[in-house]
């Protein structure tokens, strides 16, 4: 806690002016970190960052904080594996504490086919540059004593591929480090602003209409988690985006400690430890597209009977609280980031979920992009023209679990 | 959670049924051919509001059904 006290930091927010060279739509991790790169690594400050509420209170403070690169596609497992890379290094970059845990993931399988997906999963990360081995349930038990390995003799574990580089950050303190280097260079970030319109000139986008005013820009990035199809419609784009909630959980504290973070495909649900003690889980997303932030009870019953499969230890826990956040997912569960065909008009949205664990990558690419007006290498697979060029990028180990 | 009237089985619960995606509406100002099968294929109106959607009743009487939902709030209207 001391720590936390002595480390706070200095934000000091902005009135907007009139006109800025780039304008970014939601002060969220991602809107963020492609701020703190343009005015750190390109030298564009002349940059607002707009925020609906206060900065990351979208999913960026939403999310379960994991971040691993473990992938299903090639593109994926590079992308995520330079955002695991960027992440290590973040602390050093911008001086800030970000609580960031390097705790390796188990993701089990239960069944032969399960199995065969894992090391699938494992052959193709190696291959492209991430660290996934296949692993036996002794190892797996050694890593992780509390495990079931007879699954409450419903779901043994079989084996497991293991990614040691997968980790956990404090997601507060990922936006806190982001913004407080993004306004040392002179970025402004204006929370309690909502975009409620885009300025036109003809097609072109030249700026925002906010709530108090508008705002003429050079460029205009959505970087909002949740309602990027609302801000696409104002410039009369449609994106193929539906907007899912997605739920959580934390429990009282566990003292013994939890080491790794641990994952089944087949439950479709995971568990990691924070920092606090707390038993932190998550599983699918819910099926149907909504906007309300309800979470529901029978949330609670699905994760928990699944949870107690695999660590039975979770049964004499109590939960303590229970959230949604609404999470923007492309149809290939991809991201879908760079030029949307709209001049002026760029997006960055559709990264699995949440989001968090693409920050430190999508910020750099976007950053790149904006600054040279190349599409990075690394996301050129995500553009939105992909799906009128019948390129989708389908990943099933993208989403939530799967 | 959301409850669906089925008009075969009457009031059950979501997990009943398997989302079937909003009807697609292509809008009339996209008059190409191409763009209208990527339109009609792909683009979502994924509106904060009311909808109109499918849904399959596949742990009841296994038909489809059409219902209109406020994504808002997530109720059937």
């Amino acid at each position: 806690m001391n720590e936390f006290v002595e480390t706070l930091l200095d934000l000091t927010w902005h009135e907007p002016k009139k006109s800025y060279d780039v304008v970014i739509i939601g002060a969220g991790g991602h809107g963020l970190a492609t701020a703190w790169n343009l005015a750190t690594k390109h030298g564009i400050t002349n940059v607002a960052v707009l925020e609906a509420n206060y900065i990351g209170s979208g999913n960026t403070g939403r999310n379960t904080t994991i971040i691993r690169a473990n992938y299903g596609i090639p593109e994926s497992v590079r992308f995520y594996q330079r955002s695991l890379d960027l992440y290590r290094a973040l602390e050093g970059e911008t001086g800030c504490s970000i609580v960031h845990s390097t705790k390796g993931l188990l993701w089990l399988a239960h069944t032969e086919s399960g199995m065969r997906a894992e090391r699938a999963r494992a052959l193709m990360n190696q291959a492209c540059g991430a660290e996934t081995v296949m692993i036996t349930p002794e190892e797996a038990l050694e890593l992780c004593p509390q495990l079931d390995l007879s699954g409450g003799g419903r779901y043994p574990v079989l084996g497991a591929s293991y990614h040691p580089g997968g980790a956990t950050a404090r997601h507060d303190r990922v936006v806190w480090a982001y913004a407080q280097g993004a306004m040392r260079q002179g970025v402004h970030v204006v929370p309690h602003t909502p975009v409620v319109g885009l300025l036109r000139d003809g097609e072109r986008v030249v700026g925002v209409q906010t709530s108090s005013g508008p705002i003429s820009a050079g460029v205009v990035l959505s970087a909002v988690g949740g309602r990027v199809t609302t801000v696409a419609a104002m410039a009369d784009l449609r994106l193929p985006i539906r907007t899912h909630p997605l739920q959580a959980l934390v429990t009282n504290a566990y003292a013994p400690g939890f080491g790794p973070i641990v994952a089944s495909s087949e439950l479709l649900c995971y568990v990691s430890q924070t920092g606090r003690g707390q038993m932190l889980m998550g599983a699918e997303f819910d099926s149907q597209p909504s906007y309300s932030m309800q979470s529901s009870y029978e949330f609670l019953q699905t994760v928990s009977t699944r949870m107690i499969h695999m660590l039975p230890f979770l049964r004499n826990l109590r939960i303590l609280r229970q959230w949604a956040g609404i999470c923007d997912i492309s149809p290939d569960y991809s991201p879908i980031m760079g030029f949307t065909g709209v001049e002026g008009l760029l997006i960055t949205t559709g990264w699995g979920t949440w989001g968090f664990k693409a920050i430190p990558a999508g910020g750099e690419a976007m950053a790149e992009l904006i600054a040279t007006g190349v599409t990075p290498k690394l996301i050129a697979a995500f553009g939105l023209s992909r799906f009128a060029a019948d390129h989708a990028m389908a990943d099933q180990g993208s989403a939530g679990t799967r | 959670m959301l409850w669906i009237t089925c008009p075969t089985c009457g009031e059950r619960p979501v997990s009943e049924f398997r989302f079937g995606g909003e009807l697609p509406h292509v809008p009339d100002s996209i008059i190409d051919a191409d763009a209208h099968n990527l339109d009609w294929v792909w683009m979502q109106n994924n509106v904060d509001g009311i909808t109109t959607e499918r849904w399959f009743h596949v742990a009841g009487c296994r038909r489809w059904l059409t219902l209109r939902r406020d994504t808002s709030t997530d109720r059937v209207v």
